[in-house]
């Protein structure tokens, strides 16, 4: 059976290059970048490597960028690290209510230490509102969270228009994007957006699991989560996890260039909408302008788990939502105002370079099929 | 919108004569620098030089950054061009200003008309566009005390410029006016900033370092390096040449007194600084002394490497403190480099008990007691190795 996979928001297939770096790290180049001999300045020469690579991507210098674990260390790092350096300033914080798990259980942890955090919510399209931006920063505010890309529905958030709404409304705060799901799709650059901290991952790309970065601004103090030796400018001590992070590296270089990707899995999503179209029951909850790697829909009246299990067993791969909430009821669709119905049958596909429009097809057929077969929730 | 740089000179506008060649570097040191970065035009005219993109989608903020770091420039704007007529200016001024405008609430518009051909006053091209821009922003108000931003506009040769605002350049003169010359560089945290500092001057600089392998590392190698990648950012191509040192600083140990010897190991290296840079074409030295720093670093010990040599040394560190000099050392970007701890060639074999006002005469009978002075150095700077940062 062929294996069609359409949930590269979740994870990616790591790809061969990174693969094979990752084996040579482990195998041949195995020092310990602290080690002092030359072993380890090998070590160390490939772990800088990276990190310029890195700082490239995100228009940066290479001393902003700190190796993490992957994206829900980077979050918690920027969240609480800033949280704690500013809570002298002020006890406000700002994020969305469709953040990701990382921000929203982080956040959660905030208010239980006594800050007041504000949860903007979307507006229809799934995009956090200017307006509200406006009205809610304030010379109390310390931190605004804001995710670039929704993992669920997509929704591109304008996150260029928030350092601005910071300054002028006389803010201390310090603003971080979570870019997890823009980070290698879409140009990211750090200063331009004035952001003071920015989260990304390698498994989204491509790369191995298990590493990521976060770009913290010159000059931005951030309290670290953990104690230990000097590595990452001891906002990350502990040995880097140098088979992945050199695995990020090496998926970071196979990137194709990213407008002719775009333009490729913009006309996938357009093909996939109008195929979708056809299938009764079904509406789309990703609107136009939305990231075209993820299309969030809903097949009204079949639960999402029960086709998640119909194409699997197809060799379909998708998502019901966000695979870190394992199957709770999606909370970024019930946020945006959709009812029970669709968010109960909501389904998420998300492409990487490695989908075809056949992939595309054999969904509908597949759901097509489900459609006519399965049984309706009432 | 097609944006541009616009460069106000610095010192260069008190030349006299030889003005030109100083203009003609500045123009050379600007274009090699942004080659960098993407395609540029640069022209000078009416003593303002216009950096101009080939390309509408080229980074400018990096070239904003790359400018500041030219010597020579006192100050610079980022401007965008409108052709020269009231309506293309009102138009391309909204559009500019959209973004900034997001960040502040009061403004003012200041115009200077270099072109005296342009049909309004400058009083009155304040006045119509501060009008249009109010019409335009509604939200927006006007204080002509206290603006939040002031917009300008220049109506000069070619074009109209707007911008929001001049920022300071790196100011000095342009690298390469002042000829050349060759800076100690051990990795701490003062030669940098005596590069940087002499740089400012105009002077092209040539980088020696002392590597003394095994007591030394690679790292500490590659720290000299990036710390002069940081400084050539000020001062242009760094031609860096490692000098092997082992045999020199062991030899020093085995035949001299321990109070010596890092006064005689300083000796040693001015004697080998002075033949690389007659080499390199260099006519002075420079190092980062700070005058009662360290042992080495008092008026009776700088009598004594002097003497060493028979070149000018620059020290434009000399009369600075610590904590000026650290920060300096941060505003270039080379301190947290600096800061990495690994042994340089000044630490290895630093004496418990220096001697902080050493003779030179028995410096020199000291240094004598080493037989085979001079094919040491010979073999020394035979054997460089050569690094273009």
């Amino acid at each position: 059976m062929r294996e069609i996979y359409l949930d590269n928001s979740a994870t990616t297939k790591t790809c061969a290059k990174a693969a094979e770096k990752a084996l040579e790290i482990m195998t041949e180049k195995y020092g310990n970048p602290s080690s002092l001999h030359s072993k380890g300045l090998e070590a160390q020469h490939e772990l800088e490597k990276v990190r310029k690579l890195c700082a490239d991507m995100l228009s940066a210098e290479k001393e902003e960028i700190y190796f993490t674990s992957g994206g829900t260390e980077g979050n918690n790092t920027a969240v609480f690290g800033a949280a704690s350096a500013m809570k002298r300033r002020g006890n406000k914080i700002v994020t969305s209510s469709i953040e990701h798990s990382s921000i929203l259980e982080a956040m959660k942890q905030l208010e239980k230490e006594g800050f007041e955090v504000v949860y903007l919510s979307p507006k229809a399209n799934g995009k956090i509102d200017i307006e509200d931006l406006k009205n809610t920063i304030d010379r109390h505010t310390i931190l605004v969270s804001i995710m670039a890309v929704n993992n669920e529905i997509g929704s591109v958030n304008p996150v260029e228009k928030i350092k601005n709404i910071i300054e002028k409304n006389h803010s201390p705060a310090l603003f971080h994007i979570d870019a997890v799901q823009m980070f290698g799709k879409m140009p990211i650059k750090a200063k331009k957006l004035g952001a003071d901290m920015i989260t990304a991952s390698s498994h989204k790309i491509h790369g191995p699991k298990g590493a990521g970065l976060l770009y913290i601004k010159k000059g931005t103090r951030v309290i670290p989560l953990h104690y230990g030796g000097e590595q990452e400018k001891k906002i990350r001590p502990g040995t880097e996890c140098l088979p992945a992070l050199c695995g990020m590296g090496a998926a970071i270089e196979e990137l194709p260039d990213m407008s002719e990707e775009w333009e490729i899995i913009s006309s996938l999503n357009k093909y996939c909408r109008s195929q979708l179209m056809q299938i009764e029951n079904i509406c789309i909850n990703s609107s136009e302008d939305c990231l075209p790697y993820i299309l969030n829909f809903s097949v009204k009246g079949i639960r999402s788990e029960t086709m998640l299990h119909f194409l699997a067993d197809k060799g379909i791969y998708v998502s019901s939502g966000s695979a870190c909430a394992k199957g709770k009821k999606s909370h970024v669709l019930t946020a945006m105002g959709f009812d029970n119905v669709v968010a109960d049958s909501a389904l998420r596909v998300s492409f990487s370079r490695y989908n075809s429009y056949e992939d595309v097809d054999e969904l509908v057929n597949a759901l097509t099929k489900a459609n006519n077969t399965l049984a309706r929730i009432k | 919108m097609k944006e541009i740089i616009l460069i106000k000179l610095g010192e260069i506008v008190l030349k006299g004569l030889n003005r030109k060649s100083f203009e003609d570097t500045l123009l050379r040191n600007l274009r090699y620098r942004l080659s960098k970065i993407g395609e540029f035009t640069v022209r000078c005219s009416q003593s303002t030089i216009t950096v101009t993109p080939a390309y509408e989608d080229t980074d400018m903020d990096e070239a904003v950054e790359c400018v500041s770091r030219v010597f020579g420039i006192a100050t610079f704007s980022r401007a965008c061009v409108a052709e020269k007529d009231m309506e293309s200016i009102k138009e391309t001024a909204v559009q500019y200003l959209e973004d900034v405008f997001d960040r502040v609430s009061t403004f003012k518009v200041e115009a200077k008309r270099s072109d005296k051909k342009f049909p309004y006053k400058s009083p009155e091209i304040c006045n119509e566009l501060g009008g249009w821009l109010l019409e335009k922003f509604p939200e927006m108000t006007v204080d002509v005390h206290n603006p939040d931003i002031t917009v300008t506009v220049e109506i000069r040769d070619y074009a109209a410029y707007i911008h929001t605002g001049v920022m300071k350049g790196a100011g000095g003169i342009p690298v390469g006016t002042g000829g050349k010359a060759c800076v100690l560089i051990s990795g701490g945290i003062d030669s940098p900033v005596a590069s940087y500092m002499m740089a400012k001057r105009g002077l092209e600089l040539t980088a020696v370092h002392f590597a003394s392998p095994p007591y030394t590392s690679q790292r500490a190698e590659e720290k000299v390096e990036e710390l002069l990648r940081r400084v050539s950012r000020y001062s242009g191509k760094i031609k860096m040449i490692t000098v092997p040192f082992t045999k020199i600083q062991e030899k020093i140990r085995e035949c001299c007194r321990e109070e010596y010897f890092t006064i005689i190991m300083r000796r040693f290296m001015m004697e080998i600084s002075e033949k690389i840079a007659r080499q390199n074409g260099c006519q002075a030295l420079i190092t980062g002394e700070s005058l009662g720093q360290v042992a080495s670093q008092t008026l009776s010990a700088m009598v004594c490497t002097d003497s060493a040599c028979n070149m000018p040394v620059f020290r434009p560190l000399i009369g600075m403190d610590k904590d000026e000099i650290v920060l300096l050392s941060r505003k270039i970007d080379t301190f947290d480099i600096s800061i990495q701890p690994y042994e340089d060639c000044c630490t290895v074999f630093t004496p418990k008990h220096p001697r902080t006002k050493p003779v030179s005469q028995n410096v020199i009978s000291e240094q004598n007691r080493i037989e085979d002075a001079e094919q040491l150095v010979k073999e020394a700077v035979e054997n460089v190795k050569i690094t273009i940062i």
